[in-house]
């Protein structure tokens, strides 16, 4: 963490510190066996504000910047609790802020900085087009004032739990574009009041993450739901890119400082052989090294963030700090339970449980394939994998 | 109702606790700080008190800079203002020397009702407040669990021994020291966090205040130690009475030659 963190930022850090104290482990590990949504934790966080954070003041956001946010979700992962049940309430909005008009954006923002309106679900994934989001088939025509929706969409999250659902669905046929990347539309989907049939089908993962299969039967959406231009909505999608990797790179920063302090603690304390673990270079060795790098991950965060916040371009930084990061939080996970021997499997210890929900860092929303290809071929100009 | 919250910074549970060279206290740079618990109660309970009643609630401290995060935290909350006596050895064990700083800061302002924790997490003699208390020529009730205000007079909960409770009443202006757990205390909110900046911090030094820089030295801290782990069982024989003695002379004995 660099010593630069201003006093309103060490104020933040201490509050959702403070606000997760009374999600303890154990509340946790009951959320997740139950598979239920921790409505308590986060009715806490909406309530205090904190998901508010990027949503400009005028709307009734706090309007603090990415580096702040981060460090909100940040501190919830490192105090043991799992971000993933609403992180997406913090920046999906981003869509709409950019290049919703302003009608929209005074209908909606004000009632998500509240957490009256909840907005976390933001659907783009298919089953036949994953990482090629150019690929999508999910149809919206237009009929007069509104568009009719027909398709599937797959590994949706927090559907249940959002009021609107943001929506990324073809609005010209893909053999028609000569631009591949237009013929996307954004949408929001209003799901207090669907006409169609919207189906709604939980997934079963390997974490409690309340993602869902989500089936549009001739949803109708009205057209002045449309946000910015019709076609444009895969390049709108793109401009959330940046931030969203500098905050799930917090996200996993705040994991790998959860399992490193773990480990060492449980390393100090666990004896065999007539003396605790950790002073076994081969138990101790592997924390260290995983603590520099969360450490070192860290640093291309604040990096990031920090561009991101001037205004400059940093999708390379960005890229490589949800990369880096997703990494050290892994290898943290690794070494955590290997330092827990036996116990790491258990439940109660709560290792397991944490290294299930890190993993996903690697996969999703984006694979750090997928940050290498960026990386080798926009950074280095490297011939293109697709 | 004008309200004063003593808050004293401590470090935090999850501080790992070394001794420091001298024996004198842990080390610092071991450890990170937050509001003493009991504290954190008595501000909510002010909080409360003033959104019922109206007023204004003001936190003093004692310390070094580094406590000024504990004042805005509490400004966070939702306190008024903040009143930051400079000190350098917030842990003095000599709590007249403190009580009598923080009595001399706020005397002027002739507050309805203050309100400090119970004990402070880290040194834990819960005088201060007594002793404020007296500085203050109010009067005082301690382990507070529950809070009436009735016009001019106060009713207020006390904890006793094994799940007693009593009821105690006095004129305002008093002082209550506050038990854990009487509420719940809030969180800060973001937007809390982002007004604190602009709320009032007085910042006074004891020379300004006519006081000792250092304390009195009325009392003094001589070592801190880890106590030993050892266990130890031992069977005194004999009938009851004859045990019974024993023991007695046990006690006696060993509470005497105590580590040192
Ligand atoms: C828990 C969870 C929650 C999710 N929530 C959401 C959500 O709320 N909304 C949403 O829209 N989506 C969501 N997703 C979906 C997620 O964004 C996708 O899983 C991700 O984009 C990858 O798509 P895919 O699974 O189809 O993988 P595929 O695209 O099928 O890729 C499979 C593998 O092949 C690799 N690969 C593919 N092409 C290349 C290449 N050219 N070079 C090298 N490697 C390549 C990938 O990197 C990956 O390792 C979620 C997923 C999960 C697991």
């Amino acid at each position: 963490m660099p010593t630069t963190l201003t006093e309103d930022q060490l104020a933040i850090r201490g509050a959702v510190r403070e606000l997760c104290r009374d999600y303890p482990d154990a509340y946790w590990r009951e959320v997740d066996k139950a598979e239920r949504y921790p409505k308590e934790f986060i009715d806490a966080l909406t309530k205090s504000g904190y998901l508010a954070a990027l949503i400009p003041e005028e709307y009734g956001g706090a309007g603090l910047g990415l580096t702040d946010a981060s460090i909100i979700l940040e501190e919830m992962n490192r105090s043991g609790c799992n971000s993933g049940a609403c992180h997406a309430q913090m920046y999906i909005m981003g869509t709409l802020l950019r290049h919703g008009n302003d009608r929209q954006k005074k209908q909606y923002l004000p009632g998500i900085a509240s957490g009256d309106i909840r907005m976390q679900a933001f659907a783009v994934t298919e089953p036949n087009a994953g990482s090629e989001t150019t690929r999508i088939e999910t149809k919206a025509v237009r009929q007069g004032d509104k568009y009719i929706v027909n398709g599937q969409k797959i590994f949706i999250s927090r559907v249940k739990q959002s009021d609107l659902m943001l929506l990324l669905a073809r609005t010209t046929p893909y053999d028609e574009l000569k631009d591949k990347t237009r013929g996307l539309s954004v949408f929001i989907v209003d799901m207090r009041n669907v006409k169609g049939k919207l189906d709604v089908q939980p997934l079963d993962i390997m974490i409690n993450h309340h993602t869902n299969t989500v089936f549009f039967e001739d949803v109708e959406i009205p057209a002045e739901n449309l946000v910015g231009e019709e076609g444009m909505g895969f390049r709108y999608i793109i401009d959330g890119w940046n931030a969203e990797r500098i905050l799930i790179a917090a996200e996993a920063i705040g994991d790998g400082r959860w399992f490193v302090d773990r480990a060492s603690k449980y390393a100090s304390e666990r004896v065999v052989f007539g003396r605790p673990i950790g002073a076994n270079q081969g138990v101790q060795f592997p924390i260290a090294q995983a603590y520099a790098h969360v450490e070192a991950a860290d640093l291309m965060r604040f990096h990031a963030a920090e561009k991101f916040e001037r205004g400059e371009k940093c999708g390379a930084e960005a890229n490589m700090a949800k990369m880096l990061a997703a990494d050290a939080s892994w290898e943290a996970a690794n070494v955590c339970l290997n330092t827990y021997g036996g116990y790491g499997f258990a439940r109660d210890y709560d290792v397991e449980r944490k290294f299930r929900e890190t993993r996903l860092f690697s996969v999703a929303p984006v694979n750090n394939n997928m940050v290498l290809a960026f990386l080798g071929q926009n950074v280095l100009g490297m011939p293109r994998s697709y | 109702m004008k309200i004063l919250v003593c808050l004293k910074q401590v470090s935090a549970k999850e501080s790992t606790l070394r001794l420091s060279e001298d024996s004198l206290h842990v080390r610092e740079s071991d450890l990170s700080f937050e509001i003493n618990e009991p504290d954190t109660f008595a501000l909510e309970e002010a909080l409360r008190l003033k959104e019922q009643l109206g007023g204004e609630v003001v936190v003093v401290s004692l310390g070094p800079a580094r406590i000024q995060t504990s004042i805005r935290e509490a400004l966070a909350k939702g306190a008024d203002r903040g009143i930051h006596i400079e000190t350098e050895n917030a842990e003095s064990v000599d709590r007249t020397w403190a009580a009598g700083l923080i009595a001399a800061a706020v005397r002027e302002e002739k507050f309805d009702l203050v309100l400090t924790g119970l004990q402070s997490d880290d040194l834990g003699t819960g005088q201060t407040g007594v002793i404020l208390a007296e500085f203050l020529g109010l009067p005082h009730a301690t382990i507070i669990m529950e809070i009436q205000i009735e016009e001019s007079r106060i009713k207020a909960k006390r904890e006793l021994e094994g799940g007693w409770f009593e009821w105690v009443e006095m004129p305002l202006p008093a002082l209550l020291t506050i038990q854990s757990g009487l509420n719940k205390p809030r969180y800060a909110s973001l937007l809390g966090i982002k007004k604190a900046k602009s709320k009032e911090m007085r910042r006074v030094t004891p020379v300004e205040l006519g006081a000792e820089v250092s304390g009195t030295n009325a009392l003094r801290l001589r070592k801190i130690y880890v106590p030993v782990k050892s266990k130890n069982t031992e069977f005194l024989d004999g009938t009851p009475k004859e045990a019974a003695a024993k023991l007695v002379e046990r006690i006696r004995r060993e509470i005497v030659s105590s580590p040192s």
